[in-house]
């Protein structure tokens, strides 16, 4: 405790110093006076304590330099009409940085060397600090499983051995930041045991898995189309690849092999083979009849970078995940009625991660460097809003994911939280302090990540995952008594909540801690009202403000 | 009656369906948000399932005796079979309808016997806790691969949200605490999951979880909603932002339940002291009248789970605690509805997983026990348009065979779906489209007795 302590009065002093004088408005920037906010666009907000009056969320001027994206997307900006956000403040940079790359957020201290840094480049600085930390590889291991269904239990029903095993190779592939599209081919090209050979867990993670099915679940996963609008035509062609994908099981219990069966017969014949863009496997290269796996045939044709499915799906994909949105929308639902928004800034997409041999952590901190990454959160023309979010012209703000957020007030309050599969095997008992984000499994769950929309697992779908806030969410957050506990016997707090009378270094701190910024004068001036009206009750004081900070929107939400 | 699951011939019900999704959330149908239910997320026009002129019942109190309550020493008292069966019950008492006996212990409903009817030859063979209350209450065979919604679940589809319920108190309420996962939602998902209260409603202020914070005064509710309100910065910024209004409905809803009207529902001290003596001071009496209160707000299916009936141990002593806590709860419950005119519109339903061996086990380590019996047991049925005074089918005279007239749990549940009008052939919205319906059709996979047109 004395430490976090510490930590908050060398933010304050460094604060303190870091004032800097108000600078004119930059003609041209941000001059959409029709913001709701009205605030000036005065004084850096960040590295100061703020003062009264001033917007926490909007910056006067980039301090990024304009990449290849951010030409492709003013440009559109400009041809339509449509005036950009302001840029984003460093402090809501820092925690947007931190909730997209990693799904956590930033500790006192690590807040606090980011505003004391006055270097240029600190931004970028923090986002390779980022995707070289340990929470990115689990925040984005989770985001695969999602896709890849990870899941012991019905009607995935991987069962816990193999759901661990399929986690740990995905959590390894992303770790070691493997080329996206050899992750792909192991995963539609592996044979053996689903214990041994984790991606053949590919396979067998989907309920439907005769070839049709198959071939439905890879089109979706890697091709980001719902095969289900096909023609049935191109789909039984593409499902004769998978027509000889064999599974038998073993001694032991629920393991199975996956392998090549050339002599496998299907309920329904198959057709004769046919790649989705209509062309034919050579058979002088191929030969698909005799002994050649035909999956290999498949994947091969697949991950060529000419093929014109494969990059753009992922590209979109990644694109999606960080700005909310995909260029093609929903990001999953590539189809030709449904066409790329900005379509130069896809192919511009795509070709970097051509260039970079399917690096998508390159392509990532592409994204992330980008000046339209580092918008504001807050519309210019607030009337056009619906437009400027379908161009990325400000950044949407969205509810955390259920994992994000518990573990967000877990971090804040210092408490934790109890899951529980309802396959009782060994290794899924987690310890209390496990992160949530790291969870392995998509059937070890708890009530709370129920209620906060996390994905069933059960298609790989997108839209599984519901982060659109409910009413029942609102009032647990609000009201239940698990909050209320968190708050109250939480060790992070517990030195806020032995204050003899709330003053400004505590509001400083339960700001830093819980919204990793200082607050505006206004702010501190409110909480301080708030601690007189409540006199003689210090502790009732100091709870009630960090329960306001964790049920404002600036919490619940990446903005 | 046709099933108006299509609209194009698309099943709007499927996820995968965005484009439907998308003209559902434009039509306002997701943009309603269920107060006190996980993400609502997939709506439909599946009102039509239901015929309004055919149903008499509106709403279902359920009364779960969690454990498997003992028919004999319930509802089919068996005098003459001897000691080792009727233990130390030997002496039922005569009811307000000739011919009608109960267990000693149950004096209150001996006086209302002419409200409700009992089911004595309730059978489905299954002695697993889990497995038989899956059964009861899904009338479906377990060990399918699919999980099937409760009635509850079912019920709050086709008369929750999507039929037109407006309250703010979910469709769906179990007081106080869920059955588990195999007596909730099934395929439905999570929106269709009962609301469980938590909390205790014997106690002076019912802790009703979310709505109720112990130790928080209404003042101070009051004053820390002024002070979010006030420091919430990002929400002034951000007014016109759907994610954010969507945000700030959600939690004005929230509110109502908090410090408005729509939660005072749960504030039994707007009781006379009177009825609630009536009711008995006890968790189980409570929340019958609960149960009644939110009856009259309109929730259209209520659980009591009402545990503590697993009597393998200690049966005899069980009994004299708990069967006058049922008496007292259940007789007041049927006179209170009828009092207010609501009896004939609220299906009561009473029995627990399965019976009990009608043998009691005098050895160690049972001592005097009883344990799981699917092959017999008893249901109580009231109101909604069950007939009262009657007695459907019997067991034999040691109570351990059906004698007469076999009723399965789909003819129980089956016809209370016809007293709600509700299609028992009308389509389940299924995930991943598999093809479900309300009742599974009798067959070799599932045995029927009938209707049960002999009670209503």
């Amino acid at each position: 405790m004395k430490r976090l302590r510490l930590v908050i009065a060398m933010v304050i002093v460094w604060g303190g110093v870091a004032i800097s004088a108000p600078s004119p408005d930059k003609p041209g920037q941000g001059k959409g006076a029709t913001t709701p906010s009205k605030a000036s666009t005065t004084a850096p907000a960040d590295t100061a304590p703020l003062s009264a009056g001033l917007n926490p969320f909007e910056a006067p001027e980039f301090t990024t330099r304009a990449s290849v994206i951010d030409e492709l997307v003013f440009s559109q900006l400009e041809k339509l009409g449509i005036k950009p956000a302001r840029p984003c403040s460093d402090s809501v940079f820092l925690r947007r940085a931190f909730l997209d790359v990693i799904g956590t957020l930033p500790t006192v201290r690590e807040s606090a060397q980011f505003y004391a840094d006055r270097s240029a480049n600190k931004r970028a600085a923090l986002i390779d600090r980022l995707l070289a930390r340990e929470e990115y590889v689990d925040y984005w291991a989770m985001k695969w499983c999602d896709v890849l269904r990870v899941k012991a239990e019905f009607p995935i029903n991987l069962w816990p051995n193999a759901a661990q095993a399929y986690h740990r190779w995905i959590r390894t592939a992303v770790r070691d930041n493997m080329p996206y599209d050899r992750f792909a081919r192991e995963m539609l090209t592996s044979s053996g045991s689903n214990f041994r050979v984790p991606p053949v867990n590919f396979y067998r993670a989907m309920q439907n898995r005769e070839p049709a099915g198959i071939a439905q679940t890879v089109a979706l996963t890697f091709m980001g189309q719902r095969a289900d609008k096909w023609p049935e035509e191109k789909l039984s062609q593409m499902a004769a690849f998978f027509g000889k994908v064999g599974a038998k099981g073993t001694q032991e219990w629920k393991e199975e092999v996956i392998f090549f069966d050339p002599s496998k017969t299907n309920a329904t014949p198959l057709a004769e083979p046919h790649f989705p863009d209509g062309s034919t496997p050579g058979k002088s290269t191929h030969g698909i009849s005799g002994d050649a796996d035909p999956r290999l045939v498949f994947a091969d044709w697949l991950i060529r970078p000419e093929n014109p499915w494969f990059t753009r799906a992922i590209a979109n994909r990644c694109w999606g995940w960080l700005m909310g949105r995909g260029i093609v929308h929903e990001v999953d639902d590539i189809r030709p009625d449904n066409p790329p928004v900005n379509p130069a800034l896809l192919n511009c997409l795509e070709r970097e991660l051509r260039n970079s041999k399917y690096d998508l952590r390159q392509l990532m901190r592409l994204i992330l460097n980008s000046r339209t990454y580092q918008l504001s959160p807050i519309p210019a023309d607030p009337s056009r809003a619906d437009e400027a979010r379908a161009q990325f012209a400000f950044y949407p703000v969205r509810r955390l994911e259920a994992e994000v957020l518990i573990d967000a007030l877990n971090q804040v309050t210092g408490g934790a939280e109890h899951y529980t599969s309802v396959i009782p095997e060994p290794f899924t008992f987690i310890p209390e302090d496990f992160r949530a984000i790291a969870l392995p499994d998509g059937s070890i769950s708890s009530p709370f990540l129920e209620l906060f929309g996390r994905p069933a697992r059960d298609t790989g779908m997108e839209s599984e995952r519901n982060n659109r806030i409910t009413a029942a969410q609102r009032l647990h957050l609000l009201n239940s008594t698990q909050i209320q506990r968190k708050l109250e016997d939480g060790p992070q707090l517990e030195h806020f909540l032995k204050t003899e009378s709330l003053s400004r270094p505590d509001i400083t701190g339960l700001y830093l801690s819980i919204l990793s910024r200082h607050p505006s004068e206004s702010e501190s001036e409110a909480a301080l009202t708030y601690a007189r009206k409540n006199k003689g009750k210090p502790r009732e004081a100091a709870l009630d403000l960090a329960w306001a900070l964790i049920n404002s929107a600036e919490f619940l939400h990446r903005h | 009656m046709k099933i108006d699951l299509y609209t194009d011939g698309t099943p709007l019900l499927l996820s995968n369906n965005p484009l439907s999704r998308r003209q559902l959330i434009k039509s306002g149908l997701l943009a309603a948000a269920g107060l006190l239910l996980p993400g609502r997320s997939l709506a439909a026009p599946l009102i039509k399932a239901i015929n309004p002129t055919q149903g008499k019942a509106k709403a279902v109190i359920q009364i779960w005796l969690w454990g498997g309550s003992c028919h004999i020493d319930t509802f089919d008292p068996k005098p003459g079979a001897g000691r080792d069966y009727f233990g130390q019950f030997e002496k039922p008492i005569p009811t307000n309808v000739d011919g009608i006996q109960l267990n000693e212990l149950l004096t209150n409903l001996a006086k209302t016997a002419d409200k409700f009817s009992l089911i004595r030859s309730m059978t489905h063979g299954n002695n697993g806790h889990e497995t038989a209350a899956y059964l009861v209450q899904t009338g479906r065979q377990p060990g399918d691969r699919q999980v099937y919604p409760s009635m509850g679940a079912v019920v709050s589809l086709f008369k929750g949200y999507d039929a037109g319920y407006k309250g703010l108190i979910p469709p769906y309420v179990v007081l106080t605490e869920p059955q588990g996962r195999f007596s909730e939602a099934g395929f439905l998902g999570s929106r269709f999951k009962p609301y469980a209260t938590g909390g205790d409603p014997a106690q002076t202020r019912f802790a009703v979880e979310g709505v109720v914070a112990p130790g928080i005064t209404e003042a101070r509710q009051q004053s820390r909603r002024d002070l979010l309100k006030e420091l919430n910065s990002l929400d002034h910024a951000l007014q016109s932002d759907p994610q954010i209004t969507n945000a700030i409905d959600c939690e004005r809803q929230a509110y109502d339940l908090i410090l408005g009207d729509a939660g005072k529902v749960f504030d039994l001290a707007q009781e006379k002291d009177a009825l609630r003596e009536r009711y008995g001071r006890n968790t189980f009496g409570q929340s019958c009248l609960m149960a009644r209160r939110l009856v009259e707000k309109g929730v259209p299916y209520i659980t009591i789970n009402y545990k503590g009936w697993d009597t393998h141990k200690q049966h005899f002593q069980t009994m004299r605690r708990k069967l006058p806590e049922l008496d007292k709860g259940l007789a007041t419950l049927l006179q209170d509805l009828e009092e207010r005119g609501l009896l004939q519109n609220t299906i009561i339903w009473c029995c627990g997983e399965f019976g009990r061996t009608p043998k009691v086990q005098w050895d160690a380590p049972w001592n005097g026990g009883r344990n799981h019996f699917g092959k017999v047991f008893s249901a109580l049925v009231a109101g909604g348009g069950f007939k009262g005074g009657h007695v459907l089918g019997s067991s034999n005279a040691t109570g351990e065979e059906v004698k007469d007239r076999p009723v399965y749990p789909c003819d129980l549940i089956g016809t209370m779906y016809d007293l709600l009008g509700i299609d028992t052939n009308a389509k389940l919205p299924h995930p991943q489209g598999i093809e479900a319906k309300v009742s599974p059709p009798p067959g070799e996979k599932t045995a029927s007795g009938g209707r049960l047109i002999e009670l209503i």
